[in-house]
């Protein structure tokens, strides 16, 4: 496959949230607003490329039987990066956010990609793939922050959309309606797929 | 095979139909709510038969739009979409306004009913789902009560509290029960007492389930269950400290218990099969509402609690599963 291909198939074919359902735990428990799932998105990324690079880097001197450890201790320094970077520049979205930046490290996402790509190919190729996973993975997580944030609070990006008199659907921004949002989302999904073929 | 099929009426056992079907059961249900909207039309006025006729509306027509666009036959005329808007509508307060009312119908039936694939697959019951995602949503709308104002007495709608939110508020202020809600239990009995549309009379319900208990569309399991159970609960703590805790008959009569026990919790499609599983399930269903109405942070929890048991209807009836006719136990 060609890097874009390796770049693209993160987008929306091979999409870790939509598609392989993977990651739903931050998925799920940060997309309270649009700006939040950005956030988060990019901290994702941003380990999702590093961890993919070193990886890719040390997949021939890093002995199969201890490949996870390895691969935890890598993709925890880069969270250890993205935490403190975001404490001293971020600090409103660091707050907000809160357990979740650490627990990046166990984003299943990221460890996939490390184990099932970065560890099989070459420098090029683990970055496309890391960087296409880690925009999918944010645009799912702004997608899905938004239309949440929108019912749930009649705001986009922290501008009111509705007027004055709109009634925000609490449950939206409530864990059920992270639930309820994801389903009607992928069955969105998963419809269009159906009428493209 | 086929032309077998068209001269012998082939199926598995059971071979002898009661003759029942979806629509006359339905027919039934609505039926035996008549007594309940009429009591709520009576203390609540107009704006009752508003909400009525609002959630009754907008869960056929939701139901309809739902089958037109998945491209299934529209089968709004069986009644079980009318039921799911009526048993809606007597769960909201009389004051709900136009939008929380359809909002309402159209999660009932959308997200209660139609994802799972329609009537007999959904695991929850569409129209608490609704009550509860409105409860949530909308803290303010929902728990907005008004004082019955029987026509004719020319009273405008009064806002108050329902006597299980008044025991609440005074229990975490002061820690004894108000002594005026121990009174009143006759008017609670008739239904003239602030609450949801549908579960203020629990004479008019009673008459109700009665019809149904006697069409045999009810049997007494789940509600004999989920009332003894309340009692049996309730009655312990008031026997502990009656200053604190209301008596087993304040239960009974305020708040949801007996439209829940006798309408809500003994939906055919969400509750166990098996006699010994409906007691559990009923059962299940008081013990919850007791404890939620006690320590939780709600004043009424029957709506929580029937869902909850909901979720564990399959559960149970993988447990207690009959005994097959013939079988003994232990050998197979």
């Amino acid at each position: 496959m060609s890097l874009l291909g390796e770049f693209r198939k993160g987008l929306w074919r091979e999409n870790a949230v939509f598609r392989l359902l993977l990651g739903l735990c931050p998925t799920l428990a940060v997309t309270t607003s649009a700006e939040n799932g950005l956030g988060m998105g990019f901290a994702t990324t941003f380990v999702l490329v590093g961890s993919n690079i070193v990886v890719s880097l040390l997949r021939q001197v890093i002995p199969p039987k201890v490949r996870i450890p390895a691969f935890i201790v890598i993709i925890a320094s880069f969270v250890t990066v993205v935490q403190l970077c975001m404490e001293a520049y971020f600090y409103d979205l660091y707050k907000a956010l809160g357990i979740f930046i650490p627990l990046i490290v166990v984003n299943c996402v990221i460890l996939g990609r490390a184990e099932a790509f970065a560890s099989k190919n070459r420098l090029l190729p683990a970055m496309a793939d890391g960087l296409g996973m880690g925009i999918g993975f944010t645009l799912a997580l702004f997608v899905l922050g938004a239309v949440r944030e929108l019912f749930g609070s009649g705001t986009l990006l922290g501008y009111a959309v509705f007027g004055s008199g709109y009634q925000p659907l609490l449950l939206m921004i409530l864990p059920p309606g992270a639930f309820i949002a994801m389903g009607l989302l992928l069955a969105c999904m998963n419809l269009f797929d159906a009428r493209r073929r | 095979m086929s032309k077998v099929g068209q001269q012998l009426y082939l199926s598995s056992s059971p071979h002898i139909h009661s003759g029942e079907t979806t629509v006359k059961v339905m027919r039934a249900v609505l039926y035996s709510l008549v007594p309940a909207c009429a009591v709520a039309v009576y203390f609540f006025g107009l704006s009752a038969l508003l909400v009525l006729l609002l959630a009754t509306v907008g869960c056929l027509a939701t139901e309809a739009v739902c089958q037109r666009l998945m491209g299934q036959p529209v089968t709004i005329a069986d009644g079980s979409a009318a039921i799911t808007g009526v048993l809606l509508a007597l769960n909201l307060p009389p004051t709900s306004p136009w939008w929380l009312t359809l909002l309402g119908a159209v999660i009932a039936i959308v997200i209660g009913k139609q994802v799972y694939g329609g009537l007999g697959s959904n695991p929850f019951n569409p129209a608490l789902v609704a009550r509860v995602v409105l409860l949530i949503s909308f803290p303010v709308q929902m728990t907005t009560w008004s004082a019955p104002a029987p026509l004719g007495s020319g009273l405008d709608l009064v806002t108050t509290a329902t006597p299980l939110g008044a025991w609440k508020n005074a229990v975490m202020l002061t820690g004894q029960a108000p002594v005026e809600l121990q009174g009143g239990l006759t008017q609670y009995f008739l239904g003239n007492m602030p609450g949801c549309i549908g579960e203020v009379s629990a004479l008019a319900l009673l008459l109700g389930a009665a019809y149904l208990l006697y069409r045999r569309i009810l049997t007494w399991h789940i509600p004999a269950a989920f009332v003894g159970s309340v009692v049996l609960l309730s009655g312990l703590f008031w026997l502990v400290n009656p200053a604190k805790y209301p008596s087993p008959v304040f239960h009974l009569l305020t708040g949801g218990l007996v439209l829940g026990a006798f309408y809500m919790a003994t939906d055919m499609v969400t509750t166990p099969v098996s006699t010994r599983g409906m007691l559990v399930f009923g059962a299940g269903c008081g013990l919850l509402t007791v404890l939620i109405r006690l320590f939780g942070g709600y004043p009424e929890g029957v709506s929580f609690a029937i869902l909850l048991m909901n979720a564990a209807t399959p559960l149970i009836d993988r447990y207690l599963r009959p005994r097959t006719f013939g079988v003994q136990a232990g050998k197979g």
